[in-house]
């Protein structure tokens, strides 16, 4: 018997993604096309859903020419079902039940956060970790217990990647904002007080923002105050982490989602792991962003639990909570 | 000096103390964190405990006792209290007992909010159990306030750490709970909470409930 093959396809957000992998956990390929708004806006979900529309067709075929396949030979169509912007999960679910209809093959709604989780797990080998995702769409610090993973922190307004987002683009840097941010904040130095908010094991970041561009407009260097931004948004992160971590004792931390790929942050959780005498895992950041491979794997894994749906039924979930999914495949 | 446990933000140690058996927490310094923000947080957070442990008294609320704060090594000495974490204790209870303990855990949440008390880190490994009474530790994040939404944040972090950490008793655990919460706090006060509660939970990434 051959390994199953499964085509995931990504458009929860800014992008768009289709990625081959097969059962062993061989990633076949990864193509994706990413909206980039104009300087000073965010994403628009109508405008993001045309530019998936319109780059589709090329990334799904890269994906096959990159892996050297034919559509035939795909055993499984997996899709980002939610959670994400309507307009834009419309755009992935309608073509993955387009070819799931025209190949004949079935098709597996996945959870994209949950996939993310999933692909930085398979990418580390880490078996049973504490959980900090964080993205543009996620901030929370989950667990798997009984058959689903349970959130035992996460932000109460917006994201992390929200936060680094929203202040770049108030600031005039491009989207995404957190590698800028990053990138000027390695260049700071002198750190300027701002608002620090964590609840239990809750964080908050909206009054971070507020202050962070009110410092800004009253012309504080901007070097300055992206260090300062990053070095408390994440210092919040890390204690509800550690916070998490004495709480459930578990014995691997993993970071995963978009803003995983920044060095500060790898560093304070790392520094948090060796304190706690538990395992670092980091998702490569070539795994870290959103991607068509993540939704491909965690296809089939759910695949291989009999999971999936008919195409009649297969609507998108804009709001989709990651405790919400059952996880046969971890029991 | 022995280590009791190693906390998120602070030591534990367990220590004799002019003959009394103590609890030694040191809020040890983070080298993750910028300098200046771990000193202004380490602070803070070892005064605000030890007033706010003491402040908890006045309200009826059994905490440990504080016999020295250091704010120079962020280090406080206090009582030990012999007990189990509601954590562990939940596990080990039949039904009308753990109905007892969580109706009693409510009350004095509702106590500590009667007195404009929000904890701010309500979770059940910061309960002790010792005889028939409930301990309350980990005052670090508290603070006071008169504001519904800081309550209902309270609340809605105690039903957070049931939901994942006890999942299989957590509904029922929160029923008596609110039970408890409701004697001391008052019917309608109490839906009060209850409804800025569902507000905070609505206001998290991805509710299906909200609109």
């Amino acid at each position: 018997m051959k390994d199953l093959l499964c085509l995931g396809i990504e458009s929860t957000a800014h992008t768009f993604g289709a990625g081959i992998v097969s059962e062993d956990g061989k990633i076949y390929s990864d193509s994706r096309d990413v909206y980039i708004p104009v300087i000073g806006r965010g994403i628009h979900p109508t405008e993001a859903a045309q530019h998936h529309n319109i780059v589709a067709p090329r990334v799904i075929l890269d994906a096959f020419r990159k892996a050297d396949l034919k559509p035939g030979m795909i055993d499984i169509i997996a899709y980002s079902c939610g959670p994400g912007l309507g307009p834009c999960l419309r755009v992935g679910a309608t073509i993955a039940r387009a070819l799931s209809t025209y190949l004949c093959k079935p098709l597996v709604p996945v959870n994209h956060a949950i996939a993310h989780i999933e692909i930085a797990s398979l990418n580390t080998g880490a078996k049973d970790p504490l959980t900090v995702l964080v993205s543009g769409g996620h901030t929370a610090i989950v667990a798997y217990a009984a058959g689903r993973w349970r959130i035992y922190g996460e932000t109460e307004d917006i994201t992390l990647g929200n936060l680094l987002d929203m202040f770049a683009r108030e600031v005039g840097l491009p989207l995404p904002g957190g590698p800028e941010v990053e990138r000027l904040a390695e260049m700071g130095k002198i750190f300027i007080d701002l608002p620090y908010t964590v609840k239990g094991n809750d964080v908050a970041y909206s009054g971070l923002l507020s202050a962070a561009l009110r410092k800004y407009r009253d012309g504080v260097d901007l070097t300055d105050l992206c260090f300062s931004l990053q070095e408390v948004a994440f210092a919040m992160i890390a204690e509800a982490t550690e916070r998490s971590l004495a709480h459930t004792e578990k014995k691997e931390l993993l970071l995963s989602g978009g803003v995983a790929a920044n060095k500060r942050l790898q560093g304070m959780l790392e520094s948090i792991a060796r304190e706690h005498n538990v395992k670092f895992y980091c998702v490569d950041k070539s795994l870290s962003g959103d991607s068509g491979v993540q939704i491909a794997w965690n296809g089939i894994l759910a695949y291989r639990c009999g999971l999936r749906i008919d195409v009649e039924k297969s609507l998108v979930k804009s709001r989709w909570r990651l405790d919400q999914v059952d996880i046969p495949w971890r029991s | 000096m022995k280590l009791l446990s190693k906390g998120a933000e602070a030591d534990l140690y367990i220590a004799e103390w002019y003959g009394r058996k103590v609890v030694i927490k040191r809020r040890i310094s983070k080298v993750y964190r910028n300098p200046c923000l771990d000193l202004r947080l380490r602070a803070s957070r070892t005064v605000r405990e030890a007033e706010n442990m003491h402040e908890a008294k006045k309200a009826s609320v059994p905490t440990p006792i504080i016999y020295l704060v250091d704010k120079e090594s962020t280090t406080l000495i206090m009582e030990y209290i012999d007990g189990l974490r509601v954590k562990e204790a939940l596990g080990m209870l039949d039904n009308s007992q753990k109905e007892k303990l969580c109706e009693q855990i409510g009350m004095k949440v509702g106590m500590l909010h009667s007195t404009s008390l929000i904890h701010g880190d309500l979770t059940t490994s910061n309960m002790i159990v010792c005889g028939d009474k409930v301990f309350f530790i980990d005052f670090g994040l508290s603070f006071h306030s008169h504001s519904d939404e800081d309550k209902g944040v309270d609340l809605h972090l105690l039903k957070r750490a049931l939901d994942s950490t006890h999942y299989k008793e957590s509904r029922d655990c929160l029923k008596y709970i609110l039970q408890g919460y409701r004697e001391v706090s008052g019917e309608s006060y109490t839906s009060k909470i209850l409804k800025k509660m569902k507000e905070i939970e609505y206001r998290g990434r991805y509710f299906s409930g909200r609109t």
